[in-house]
């Protein structure tokens, strides 16, 4: 035996998590569904481990597995947000799933999963890493996405996305294989080096990169691969969607910006139009498409297609801004949806969950702290200032003027004038109107802690935006070596 | 004093107040009382302390005043406050009319009392804030930040179509600045910098840079003021606001515009502002004749008021870009006595509103028999809109006149008989509501001003006329910065010229 071990310390983070996620499961198979509560804390724990382990890794890339994994500043940043939302996910999670007589240990264990997939996804240097990550991430969501077996909608959405999944998984190898055959390598610095010093990309690199761009903007669900987003957020479980609407969607977009930037910046100008397509297309789409929704979650789904739009214009402009505007923009946008998904978590009428935007009506009289929150989180939405989504769109639209592409930015007000429309909706049913039927009271703790925290954050983000803004440039300057 | 963070202390004093108040807990009418006072408590320190600024201003400079720097956000953009001749009277304005605002609401605003003062004092800061950033970043905060309390006051607080008002405030709004900030992030591009006094130096942008910038910042600043054709949201928002939110949209936000026009397009883009007066000039022009017209066939008292200020709002423009002395000098004296005396008008509106809960002008007359008062005080305001010799309102129209006659003899003209339909429409108005026989059972009943409403005009009255008869402290204020900014600009046009000739 004398194969050496490969050098394990960049990898530290996902090991840890992988183990984490066995030694959950067989907690919860032996303890049986009552200790879901106790793998819920655990999984907690887990992840707030795995965020301590990222914080002391050293500040220089590393790779490992021979160059298929690297873990440098933009994979820790890109992390620890999904790590933020993957741990809130189960904060919400924990009163619906009593609530709902769904206790099932294995949800905290597949979003531990899912979020080890995630952290690969994020570090993946080569194609394969990629492909692996990926996988590992939307097996574990087509689970949670069905996890509620008796309920017709649950599903359904689980089968749509599966289905659509492997055919978006599908379009992504089958590029990542032409990739490889034209390229003659799956490795991002490898292919990179084809293309230094002004070399060209032939037609077959092109198409491959044209497959791998619909793959990748199926998992961020941008415009026009957007079409499972809608249902699967309506059908899943409230605390799955939340789980669905923040870290999957920041693991992602991590890594459309690293498969893009790191193998193919030196040919941007024959990828950029399509992200420049896509990310118009979805910024359309999500505010026009979300003014005639009557149900809240799927008023989300579009609102999200709509900040992917804005998200992706970062990488359009394919510069070192760009990717901080990106990571900004990412940051915030977890805390704001988080925040409303918290909202809409508390939004029952006796014993039930309702999803109806019109549920909302009157809440500043019936629970105004909470009505406040919600206020502040669709302000930001909207990205009026000094909320933090403001901060989000001011950078990604600067990225977007330093790169010149004014067309793209001003597009990009303009549909945030069109999307504040239905964020302002909402306020006005809270605000203006009486309620029809109160929504119960009282709010639950967690809940409420979650609303508050990432309230806060929104609210009080222009106070010292400073450590962020300064985190997200050292990251963006990773990838710009 | 110089050590003292007076601008700071100034701009955020009501958010202090507003914390005040959200932390009351009680029985809600206890907490309504104890809003109220605070509201009432703050808005005045508010208003004692930022007459220190006018104390210690120094007359004889055209260089920024209390400037405060911190680090911010970083990258070039500060945190960074200071007043000069031209923005230092708004925010004594601002702070003048909020306690009047806040005294106005006192009976007529009943439900959610809280959330409407705390409403009031953000937006308080916001304004003032507007007025003393020196950056454009922080400008554009409390620009745009301005918008949430507004939409909540007409929104909740605000007539029978406050829905359809407040939608269209917001959107009308918003739809104008979004492009100013593109405008903003590509000057933060071009110069590294959002700091205003740098940007302020000529010629960092090219001419064709200056004419989009300029184009930007006007679709925002146009919006704001409001200038024909995009001044429709103006006449909803007004009529459906609370009276104190109609005094706080025409007598501040509406100068947002005028002073943005100041300073941004002026000093910044000195070509492009030469190059599109004409146009500034056609559209004031078209806005002081048309929404006079207009005026005149109104039904609603408000409304009326509204589409004066729209027409006192293009000699506003008009005297901006007469690009003179006199123009510019009273474009900004305008702004402010128009602040006072449309306040003053609505709150005149406000006090038969809150008797009898109509704005219908054909509701009214004959109130000059049973509210003496009543009739005299707004006899003074309407005098005062008109522009009599002697108010407020004549100084600021003749200076502006002055400066756009010397600009374009044309201009001065055509304005000139929008003076006339003012005091057609204003006189009008007067004679319905005040004169003319007294019939109407209910307005008979109707009690004169109380003694809170006197409190009220009061003040409002003397500086009607304080202004009307001794305006030069106000102008001795403004003058060296309107000189400084002149002067830059000429210097700038002639840079320009020379480079042209040069290339030639």
């Amino acid at each position: 035996m004398n194969a050496t071990l490969p050098v394990l310390a960049p990898a530290y983070p996902e090991i840890w998590l992988a183990l984490a996620s066995m030694a959950m499961l067989m907690l919860g198979v032996f303890r049986g569904d009552t200790s879901t509560r106790l793998v819920s804390w655990f999984s907690i724990a887990a992840l707030v481990v795995a965020a301590g382990i990222i914080l002391t890794q050293p500040e220089a890339a590393e790779t490992t597995f021979g160059d298929m994994f690297i873990a440098d500043e933009f994979g820790r940043f890109a992390k620890l947000l999904v790590l933020i939302g993957s741990g809130f996910a189960i904060v919400l999670s924990l009163g619906y799933l009593r609530t709902e007589r769904m206790e099932r240990f294995e949800f905290p264990v597949l979003i531990l999963l899912a979020t080890t997939g995630m952290m690969m996804m994020i570090s993946a240097n080569d194609l394969i890493a990629l492909y692996l990550g990926l996988e590992l991430q939307s097996l574990s969501l087509y689970v949670m996405a069905a996890i509620k077996r008796d309920s017709g909608r649950a599903t359904e959405a689980g089968l749509k996305y599966f289905v659509l999944g492997a055919l978006s998984s599908g379009m992504l190898l089958y590029g990542s294989s032409l990739i490889y055959g034209f390229a003659g390598a799956t490795s991002f610095p490898l292919i990179a080096q084809a293309f230094e010093g002004g070399g060209q990309a032939s037609i077959g690199i092109v198409v491959g990169i044209v497959f791998l761009i619909a793959g990748l903007a199926f998992k961020t669900s941008a415009v026009p691969f957007h079409m499972w987003t809608p249902d699967v957020y309506e059908g899943s479980p409230t605390p799955v969607t939340a789980f669905f609407a923040v870290a999957p969607k920041v693991a992602a977009l991590a890594l459309f910006v690293r498969a893009m930037l790191t193998p193919f910046g030196d040919i941007a100008a024959d990828w950029q139009q399509i992200v420049i397509a896509i990310s118009a297309l979805s910024m359309i789409l999500g505010a026009f498409a979300a003014i005639a929704q009557t149900n809240i979650k799927r008023l989300m789904a579009y609102s999200s297609i709509g900040h992917v739009g804005y998200a992706l214009i970062g990488l359009a402009a394919g510069t070192e801004e760009g990717v901080r505007g990106i990571l900004i923009y990412l940051a915030i946008y977890v805390a704001m949806t988080l925040g409303t998904f918290a909202v809409i978590l508390a939004m029952r009428q006796k014993d039930r969950m309702v999803e109806g935007i019109d549920d909302l009506a009157g809440l500043a009289r019936t629970h105004p702290g909470m009505a406040f929150m919600m206020a502040a989180f669709m302000f930001s939405l909207a990205g009026v200032p000094p909320l933090a989504g403001f901060f989000g769109k001011f950078y990604i639209f600067m990225a977007a003027i330093n790169a010149e592409l004014y067309t793209l930015a001003i597009l990009g007000v303009l549909t945030s004038v069109v999307g504040s429309y239905y964020y302002l909706r909402i306020v006005k049913l809270m605000y203006f109107d009486e309620a029809a039927e109160p929504l119960a009271r009282p709010v639950r703790g967690d809940l409420g802690v979650v609303m508050t925290v990432t309230g806060l954050f929104t609210i009080l983000f222009f106070v010292f935006p400073a450590p962020i803004l300064a985190a997200a440039g050292n990251a963006a300057r990773a990838l710009f070596p | 004093m110089s050590s003292m963070p007076l601008l700071s202390i100034v701009t955020f004093l009501p958010l202090v107040g507003a914390a005040f108040i959200f932390l009351a807990r009680g029985p809600e009418e206890i907490v309504a009382r104890n809003a109220r006072s605070v509201a009432l408590w703050t808005t005045t320190i508010t208003f004692a302390v930022s007459l220190l600024l006018w104390l210690n201003f120094d007359n004889s400079t055209a260089q920024f005043q209390f400037v405060e720097k911190v680090d911010w956000i970083g990258y070039g953009i500060n945190y960074h406050m200071g007043v000069d001749g031209i923005s230092m009277l708004f925010i004594i304005l601002t702070t003048f009319l909020m306690p009047l605002c806040i005294l106005a609401s006192w009976e007529a605003i009943g439900v959610r009392v809280k959330e409407y003062m705390i409403a009031f004092l953000v937006m308080e800061t916001l304004m003032i804030g507007v007025f003393c950033a020196l950056d454009l970043v922080l400008f554009y905060l409390f620009f745009e930040a301005g918008l949430i309390p507004m939409f909540l006051i007409i929104g909740v607080w605000g007539g029978k179509r406050r829905i359809y008002a407040s939608f269209k405030f917001f959107l009308y709004t918003l739809l104008g600045s979004v492009l100013m900030l593109l405008a903003i992030l590509y000057m933060y591009f071009t110069a590294g910098t959002t700091d205003i006094p740098s940007l302020m130096k000529t010629g960092l942008f090219s001419p064709e840079a200056q004419t989009w910038l300029w184009l930007a910042f006007f679709a925002s600043f146009a919006v704001k003021m409001p200038m024909w054709p995009v001044h429709t949201w103006l006449p909803d928002a007004h009529v459906e606001a609370p009276t104190a939110g109609s005094v706080i949209l025409a007598g501040v936000l509406l100068k947002m515009g005028g002073y943005g026009f100041l300073r941004f397009s002026l000093p910044m883009f000195p070509l492009a502002s030469d190059y599109f007066a004409p146009l500034v000039f056609a559209l004031s022009v078209i806005a002081i004749i048309y929404t006079s017209l207009v005026a005149l066939m109104q039904e609603d008292m408000k409304k009326l008021i509204a589409y004066s200020s729209v027409a006192h709002m293009g000699f506003v423009t008009m005297g901006i870009f007469a690009l003179n002395t006199q123009g510019v000098e009273g474009a900004i004296f305008q702004m402010l006595s128009h602040g006072i005396v449309s306040g003053a008008l609505f709150l005149c509106v406000g006090v038969v509103y809150d008797r009898l809960h109509t704005r219908e002008i054909a509701r009214y007359g004959g109130l000059a028999n049973n509210m003496p008062r009543y009739a005299l005080v707004f006899m003074l305001f309407t005098m005062a809109n008109v522009g009599l010799p002697g108010t407020g309102g004549f100084v600021g129209e003749l200076l502006t006149l002055v400066g756009a006659f010397q600009a374009n003899t044309w201009v001065a003209l055509l304005a000139t008989t929008g003076v006339i339909l003012s005091a057609a429409y204003a006189l009008w108005l007067y004679r319905k509501v005040i004169f003319g026989e007294l019939t109407k059972d209910d307005l008979k009943k109707m009690l004169d001003l109380s003694p809170r409403e006197i409190a009220i005009f009061a003040p409002l009255v003397i500086l009607t006329l304080w202004m009307g008869i001794y305006p030069a402290p106000f102008l001795d204020v403004m003058a060296v910065s309107v000189q400084h900014l002149l002067d830059q600009h000429e210097t700038a046009l002639a840079a320009a010229k020379a480079v042209a000739t040069a290339a030639r």
